[in-house]
Order: C-alpha cells, then structure tokens, then sequence
C-alpha cells in the first residue's frame, strides 16, 4: 500500500475465540492502584 | 468505529473494534473525514470533488481504494460483534485477586492520601492479624476455581509497618501451592520510609512486582509526602529505593508519583526519577475532591494534556538514543495486549478482584474500603454476599451508556469503578476528566510504540 501503512497485527476478534481463561495480572495489580486495562499481558496458555 | 490524531507529521487512526492501528499519509487523512463506514457506488466520486482543489483525482482514487480494501478486510470501520460476549456465565469470574491492607496506619502524613493517611474510610489505626492475612489466603484459594495464578498485594497504609504479617503470609502461602496448583505472586506498595538490608533481599526475592511511592523532585515530593514531624521523606527513601533497585535483577518494580495542580510540569519530576536510576516509572493524577487546593478540575485539563505530549516526546528521544525506559502509563501493548474478553469486562473489581481490611472485611477494591455497600462480607464472620459480587458483572462497557460508542473503550475498559463512583456518585457514569486524560495517554503510546 502506498497511502497506508498497518503498524500493528492486533486482533481483538481473534481473541474472542479463546479470551477470558482468567490466568491474566488483575487489572489493578499492576503499578496503576488508580486503570488501563490495555497494558497488560495475555497469559492464555495457546 | 475509528479515531484520528496528528503527532508531528505523522497521522495515525485506530480501528476501535480489531484494535488495527495505521499510519496513514495527508490524503487518505483528509478522506477519512467523509466517511463513516458505510460505502456507497457515489461515495468515491463525490471525495474526489470534495478534494479536487487540494490533492490530484489519482491520488485520492489510489488512497481511496486502500482505504476500502482495509475495511473489506475488517481492518477499518470494523464492526462491534463482542456484546453477545457481555453474558453472564462469560463475564462472571472466580476470585483471583486480593488486596490486602496489611494496615490501615502509615507512617507519612501524605495530605493528598485517598486513604486518609491510613485510616481508609474507617476511622481508626490498627494492623492486620496473623490470623486474617492465613484466611485471606485460604479464600482466595477456595474462590480461585480452577485459576492457576493468583494476585495478593500487600497494601495499606504502610504494609512495611505489619513486616512479620508479610513475610508469615508469603511463607503460609508459598506452603500451600503445591498443594492447590497454585502461583501466587505478591506484590507490595510501599513509601520506603521502613525499608532496610533484611526488608529488601525479602522485597527480591519473594515479591513479584514492587510500587516504590515517591512524587518526583525534592520540592515536589516534600510538599505532600511528609512525615508526622512534617518534614520530607525525599532524603529518607531516595538512597533506599536505589538501594532495592540496584539488587533487584530484572524483577519488575514501579517508581509511581501522584501529580496535582501543583506540578502541572510532571514530567520534570518523571525525568528527575529517571536521572536518579529509576528507569521503570508511573505517574498518575491525584484522586481527590475538588474542594482540595491541590485537585485536578476541567480548568488544568489543558495544562495536563499538553505534559502528556511534553514527556512522550522525551521519552521517544531517550529510546532513540538506545536508554532504557519504561512508563507505564504509555506502555500499552499495540500489538497483543488483553482478550476482549478482559477488555470489555473492566478492572474486575469485585468480581475477579476484592480487597480486604485488617478486620476481615470484605470490599470490592481497595478505593471503595468503608463504603458499606461495597462490603461484600467478611472473612472472620464466613460470610459473602454472591448477590453484590453478581452486581458488577453488569459493569462492562455495554452497561455504561457513554462507553458504548467510545473509541478508547477497548483500551480503558470503562475506567476505574471507584473513581467515577468518588467524582459522579455512581460507579456506572465514567468520570469525564479521567476519561480526558486516559483518551490523550492511550494517543502518547501508540505514538511511543510507533515512533521508537
């Protein structure tokens, strides 16, 4: 493409396939005590 | 759904709803402004016309054509097909994480602490027992399921002030793993005030992610984070962070400063921590009423969006340079990241995530301790009310009206609970502010990730 570049391969539809196993950091476990859900990891045993 | 913003010369739009994010060139930026997601056999003609006098017609054709090729490949105006996700059976979680509040004292007089210098909402100073920090970890064992890994934070007040409690409930749990098939992994927030030889090898070796409280520059921090002298606590923990930090390893840890309105220029004091030897850093805006001298309010939104862009500029020139840093507060994972499962759920409190006091209490965060409806039950009693738990399943970006059709909703998940029930009395309405400066953060990281 020579207008638009895709800088990512995010694919939050994919991940509704297997999401929600629940062995992720909770969300507010992190350094944020007050959340952006976004920045953490997926630790889904694919 | 999309959003676009221009930093520098460069123009970026997010796709809500695959999480796709492009870079894109002046004409397709310009074109993306007459549509919407909906492609008529007229619509390529009539963006020509639109555009005639600024771009050639076989540019815009060209750019036009790529644009629809990436919504044909659900990478642009993608559809929203994760509500039928938002179900009960899917949303509704074991526990799996707990806040415990090892102590409701802290040793600092810190004028902005939402948990009123310790006393959290309950009026009183007292640590926790033994005995419930043993049966915190026997609940959340019994309410995990079949979840392996499991969150205890060690929090407070100040949980250095209950040490033998910490270290008893590590050695208690870590005794029961096995057992269980359980990984527990401990994290502990801190102001460094207590912290010592014995204190920090313990720190290393056996707690997972460590918050290190301080607010930035010396002048900064010694204005709120004060002793019970009054005196600043910069030349107390300044050389004992460093101290865990240099014989840390690569464990994760946090450097995390509260800004007010009396540092609208916060990223000076991010970059004050950094020189200091701290490369992994958070800073967040202070949660308080508007009443307080130091809040944020509508009238510093300006001031602070512009500090966002100000510090992920410095950040992009540092790891240009090859140094190491990492800010949590941009450090959104633009290519993997959280299931959308995760992502429209929330922050999980009170249903994948609980808090409890040195009494056995039982609330659904650690913000929302000594609000009584927020009690869920308490450990010493044997009791928990499954209905309340149940309430927040009903939380999710589908449930709150303003969230639905918000291009940042995959990113923040509909906020912090307890903020917005602290600043518009209900945990359902978002807190407008808040979500100001989240919209603005999110924009810094894609912007970090793209441009280093």
């Amino acid at each position: 493409m020579k207008h638009i570049k895709t800088i990512n391969t995010a694919d939050l539809k994919k991940s509704a396939e297997y999401g929600g196993c629940g062995e992720c950091q909770a969300s507010c476990q992190t350094a944020s005590k007050v959340n952006t859900v976004s920045n953490q990891k997926c630790e889904h045993k694919k | 759904m999309i959003h676009k913003f221009k930093w520098g010369n460069n123009n970026f739009v997010v796709d809500s709803n695959s999480g796709a994010v492009h870079m894109v060139d002046d004409i397709s930026y310009d074109i993306l402004d007459y549509l919407n997601g909906t492609f008529f056999d007229y619509t390529e003609n009539y963006i020509v016309k639109k555009l005639e006098n600024k771009y050639t017609e076989k540019d815009v054709r060209e750019a036009y054509q790529e644009i629809f090729e990436l919504y044909k490949n659900e990478k642009l105006f993608s559809k929203d097909t994760y509500e039928n996700l938002a179900t009960e059976e899917k949303l509704s979680s074991p526990i799996k994480a707990v806040c415990l509040n090892v102590a409701h004292d802290c040793n600092l007089r810190c004028s902005y602490c939402f948990a009123s210098e310790g006393k959290f909402g309950c009026g009183k100073r007292e640590l926790m027992p033994l005995e419930t920090a043993k049966k915190a970890v026997d609940f959340i064992i019994e309410k995990s399921g079949n979840i392996k890994n499991l969150e205890m934070d060690f929090f407070g007040g100040e949980p250095l002030m209950n040490w033998d409690v910490v270290t008893e409930t590590v050695k208690y749990a870590r005794s029961l793993e096995k057992k269980h098939n359980k990984n527990f992994r401990f994290t502990l927030t801190t102001n460094g005030i207590l912290l010592n030889d014995e204190k920090i090898n313990f720190i290393n070796k056996e707690i997972y992610d460590v918050v290190l409280s301080m607010d930035g520059r010396k002048n900064i921090n010694d204005k709120f984070r004060i002793t019970k002298t009054k005196t600043g606590s910069y030349d107390l923990i300044v050389p004992k962070f460093q101290k865990l930090i240099n014989s840390r390893g690569d464990k994760s840890y946090y450097v995390r400063g509260t800004y007010t309105n009396q540092n609208p220029d916060f990223s000076n004091d991010v970059m004050h921590m950094y020189d200091l030897g701290f490369k992994s850093l958070s800073m967040e805006p202070v949660l308080c009423d508007d009443k307080f001298p130091y809040a944020l309010t509508e009238k510093d939104l300006d001031k602070i969006l512009k500090e966002h862009e100000t510090l992920c500029k410095k950040l992009i020139k540092l790891k240009n340079e090859g140094k190491k840093i990492n800010f949590f507060n941009f450090n959104v994972d633009i290519n993997n990241g959280p299931c959308v499962v995760k992502r429209l759920k929330g922050c999980g409190c009170g249903n994948d995530y609980v808090a409890i006091t040195p009494n056995g209490d039982i609330y659904s965060c650690h913000q929302l301790v000594g609000e009584e409806k927020f009690k869920i039950g308490n450990l010493n009693e044997h009791t928990f009310d499954n209905k309340i738990k149940k309430k927040f399943l009903h939380t999710t970006i589908y449930h709150k009206e303003k969230c639905k059709n918000c291009w940042v909703k995959f990113y923040c998940s509909g906020g912090c609970a307890a903020k917005n029930y602290q600043h518009c009395g209900d945990i359902m309405k978002p807190f407008d502010l808040n979500c100001k400066i989240q919209k603005k953060k999110i924009e810094c990281a894609i912007a970090l990730w793209a441009l280093t």
